[in-house]
């Protein structure tokens, strides 16, 4: 079903909470960088590194696909494993 | 409007909470047995857990006008032990034939493990053996789309299941389209933190209708909001959706799955 808001009028009422939420994950790992020690070789780094190029893309399902990245995969064959 | 909370740990909260649900239209809770942030010593304290969840809690919510039914289970993280597990599962049937309980919940994966895939596995057994309905709980985070589907694989695999009378909660972006597809019941939980919140919940309406959908507060004694559903309920008449499909969700389509339960009567609040 349609949200039934405009693409403007959902721009318009998220910009500020996004824009928010921007700056938090910009000072986190600003946070992390000014800490004592090298996390750079940290898997969830890169899992933040890989969200980050797939929400400057384009494309549909963002949170799916982003919820993926942070997901163990599926194995079909588990139940012989 | 009035609302369902078709999934909270009430056990956890305070009195103060009922009365600030009930204010804001709760008419009824639905309240699955769960992990009480450690792990119990015996059976015994089973036993009196599901003693509490089908006599105190339901007269407390009573006091309240909200009416308060309860699932029996073990849950997925005290399931690693099998042997204690089966203890706890003897105890079941006694309390599934109490006149408030709805079925076997909440059961399913924590990490994903043989041992939790046994227990739950005898668990299925013990439910279907007794025609009872299924709430099945989804891991966390990083475990939940590969023990989603694990779920999704064991219940497909059994020919007596009734998708139907079956929910499979906590879903996410990344789980609820198989759930849907396969027919289940899909539960939504609202959190701070996890899980998803009341906004992407309505995405999650958007992107797949209102059937078959369910959203709650899984409210328990961690980060988490008993007023998720009110919440909810605002994040979409923001978004200008018609009451009828407000009502739809957090009214019609719990009372539709719990219906389903022999031990279900509900009289509407007028």
């Amino acid at each position: 079903m349609p949200i039934p808001l405009s693409a403007s009028e959902v721009l318009d009422r998220e910009f500020l909470a996004a824009r928010a939420k921007l700056i938090e994950l910009a000072a986190i790992l600003d946070r992390i960088d000014r800490a004592e020690g090298d996390p750079a070789d940290d898997d969830r780094l890169a899992q933040f590194r890989q969200s980050f190029e797939l929400l400057a893309a384009d494309g549909p399902d963002r949170a799916e696909r982003v919820q993926a990245i942070f997901s163990l995969p599926y194995d079909e064959n588990w139940q012989q494993s | 409007m009035h609302f369902i909370d078709p999934h909270i740990h009430m056990a956890a909260r305070t009195t103060d909470d009922f009365r600030r649900m009930a204010t804001a239209g709760c008419v009824l809770v639905g309240e699955p047995a769960f992990w009480m942030g450690y792990d119990r010593s015996g059976v015994n304290s089973f036993y009196d857990y599901f003693r509490q969840l089908t006599e105190w809690e339901v007269k407390r919510a009573a006091n309240h006008g909200i009416q308060h039914h309860a699932w029996m289970g073990i849950n997925a993280k005290e399931a690693e032990d099998v042997g204690f597990s089966r203890e706890v599962i003897a105890t079941l049937p006694e309390f599934l034939d109490r006149p408030s309980v709805l079925g076997v919940g909440e059961i399913g994966l924590h990490k994903n493990t043989k041992n939790e895939v046994t227990t739950l596995l005898e668990l299925i057994d013990l439910a279907l053996g007794r025609d009872e309905q299924m709430l099945f709980h989804t891991p966390h985070l990083e475990d939940k789309y590969l023990g989603t589907r694990m779920i999704l694989d064991i219940l497909r695999a059994d020919t007596r299941v009734d998708r139907t009378r079956v929910c499979i909660d906590h879903c996410e972006e990344h789980t609820i389209r198989p759930v849907l597809d396969e027919g289940y019941w899909a539960g939504i939980t609202m959190y701070p933190t996890s899980k998803a919140t009341p906004e992407r919940a309505a995405d999650m309406v958007e992107i797949y209708g209102a059937d078959r959908l369910l959203v709650n507060s899984s409210a328990d004694w961690g980060p988490s909001d008993p007023m998720a559903v009110p919440a909810f309920i605002y994040e979409m008449r923001r978004r200008r959706h018609p009451e009828s499909l407000i009502r739809q969700i957090v009214y019609e389509n719990p009372l539709k799955f719990f219906n389903q339960s022999r031990n279900f009567k509900f009289t509407a609040v007028v």
